[in-house]
């Protein structure tokens, strides 16, 4: 076979014009699915009546079944079970149901990171006279960000490539992208070749961030 | 000013404290001592209320709160009013040593912060760590540590300082210069309780000393009595084994 380069050059600033609708899906996933997985976190943590139970089943049922079929029920089946969901958006959808899926997982991994929290930092919060939510903010969960930011880092790196998933929804990012070039082309490796490489670059940058990011939360940890 | 009532604590089925009373003034210096496994770290705890008791009732300053009854937020006031000096330090390992000791400031007291980083500044140099308070706890000898955590503790507004053996888990260099603080915070008549078993030091600045074992005081009195002529013939025994 004879591989055409230029081809795959020529489509590199067709798709990266789609790149956008896919860091946006990321970005906006990942603060939802943070936002969700402390409130998660915290909710165990305390072990709060009947929100702890809620969420013991959240967790469940979004680690328990494929993203792709989370997808579909939230675009596909629930606006026939709830009219008022019709309008919603496939951008809209994909992006809840990123961050529902990706939510489940960081709120065990944040749990996990609080858990592993030395006991005496609790106790010496309290003993100045705060509360336990102030503790929490203010001296808890910074330690707990530290210990869970590398795993939290790799849900992102996970949650940007399956962004690639809301082509199924009919959501226009780079996969959509790709593949529409590739059926119209017939250069189906060359397509797929090209957008593996843009996602594999983001990767790479997200990658050295996150270097940057452990540094920077280690700062307090150095002799 | 400090008044406590009928304290008991149970763990599942083991009493560890059974019917603790005493009272302390302000300004008064009292080091509690015992044997190990007495309850002396319980007791603090519990005025603290790190651990919650089973029963009795914990006055402090103008907070009084009942085991019976007691609800988050007066425990939340009571722990204002007392502050603690850990074992192992517990400094906030995310913090410098100065936003160790304006944390309380800030987060519980509503200073601003500008405001708080000068008390703070004022109040580490106090116990000569003028040139450490942008270290953080990792970087400190655990003498300095402990210094920082005195200073924690002095920040926080409260009446009264609780150490729990603040010199014990020091390398025995570093013992001189953390009581030297605690010293120095005696003379300008801090309200302290001290659990501590460096007997020579209890003497020299302890206003009284209270005697525990087995979770019951058996007995208080001033430094020089206890010392010198305690009543119960437990206190002797353990003062000539502790000071031998
Ligand atoms: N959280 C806990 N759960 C169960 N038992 C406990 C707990 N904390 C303390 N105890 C028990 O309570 C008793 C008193 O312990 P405490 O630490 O108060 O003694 P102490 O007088 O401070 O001893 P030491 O001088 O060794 O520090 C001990 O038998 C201990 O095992
Ligand atoms: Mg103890």
């Amino acid at each position: 076979m004879n591989f055409d380069f230029i081809y795959t050059l020529e489509l590199f600033p067709i798709l990266l014009k789609y790149l956008g609708v896919t860091m946006q899906m990321a970005l906006l996933g990942f603060v939802f699915a943070l936002i969700i997985a402390l409130c998660v976190a915290v909710i165990r943590v305390f072990s709060v009546p009947v929100l702890n139970q809620v969420s013991i089943v959240f967790i469940s049922f979004f680690r328990g079944t494929p993203l792709l079929v989370q997808l579909f029920l939230l675009y596909y089946g629930l606006p026939q079970l709830m009219p008022w969901l019709v309008g919603m958006d496939a951008f809209t959808a994909a992006v809840i149901g990123l961050s529902l899926h990706f939510s489940a997982y960081m709120a065990e991994s944040i749990r996990a990171a609080i858990l592993g929290v030395d006991r005496s930092q609790m106790e010496a919060s309290l003993s100045i006279g705060m509360t336990k939510l102030q503790a929490m903010r203010r001296i808890i969960l910074p330690q707990a960000a530290r210990v869970a930011s590398p795993s939290l880092m790799n849900y992102f790196i996970d949650m940007i490539k399956s962004t690639s998933l809301a082509f199924t929804l009919g959501v226009a990012e780079i996969m959509s992208k790709a593949q529409m070039e590739a059926s119209s082309s017939f250069k189906f490796f060359e397509s797929f070749v090209a957008v593996a490489i843009v996602y594999w670059l983001v990767v790479v940058i997200f990658t050295q961030l996150q270097h940057r990011l452990e540094i920077h939360l280690n700062r307090a940890y150095i002799k | 000013m400090i008044k406590v009532t009928n304290l008991s604590k149970k763990f599942g089925d083991l009493a560890v404290l059974k019917g603790i009373d005493f009272e302390v003034k302000q300004g008064e210096i009292v080091v509690i001592i015992g044997p190990s496994g007495t309850g002396k770290s319980t007791l603090l705890r519990c005025l603290n209320y790190l651990e919650t008791p089973t029963t009795g009732i914990i006055n402090i300053g103008p907070v009084k709160v009942d085991a019976a009854n007691a609800s988050s937020k007066s425990v939340t006031q009571l722990r204002q009013q007392s502050s603690f000096v850990f074992q192992n330090y517990a400094l906030f390992a995310n913090k410098t040593a100065l936003e160790n000791v304006a944390e309380g400031l800030i987060t519980v007291w509503k200073e601003p912060k500008q405001q708080a980083l000068a008390t703070s500044k004022k109040i580490l140099e106090q116990v000569g760590l003028g040139d450490k308070i942008n270290h953080y706890p990792v970087q400190l000898s655990g003498g300095q540590q402990q210094r920082v955590g005195i200073a924690r503790a002095m920040a926080a507004k409260g009446e009264v300082i609780l150490f729990d053996e603040p010199t014990s888990a020091l390398d025995p260099e570093w013992v001189d210069e953390v009581l030297a603080v605690m010293k120095q915070l005696a003379q300008g008549r801090q309200t302290m309780i001290v659990v501590t078993h460096e007997m020579q030091f209890a003497r020299e600045i302890a206003d009284k000393i209270i005697f525990m074992e087995q979770g019951h005081i058996v007995e208080q009195g001033s430094a020089e009595q206890m010392f010198t002529a305690p009543k119960s013939e437990r206190t002797r025994a353990f003062l000539a084994r502790a000071t031998k």
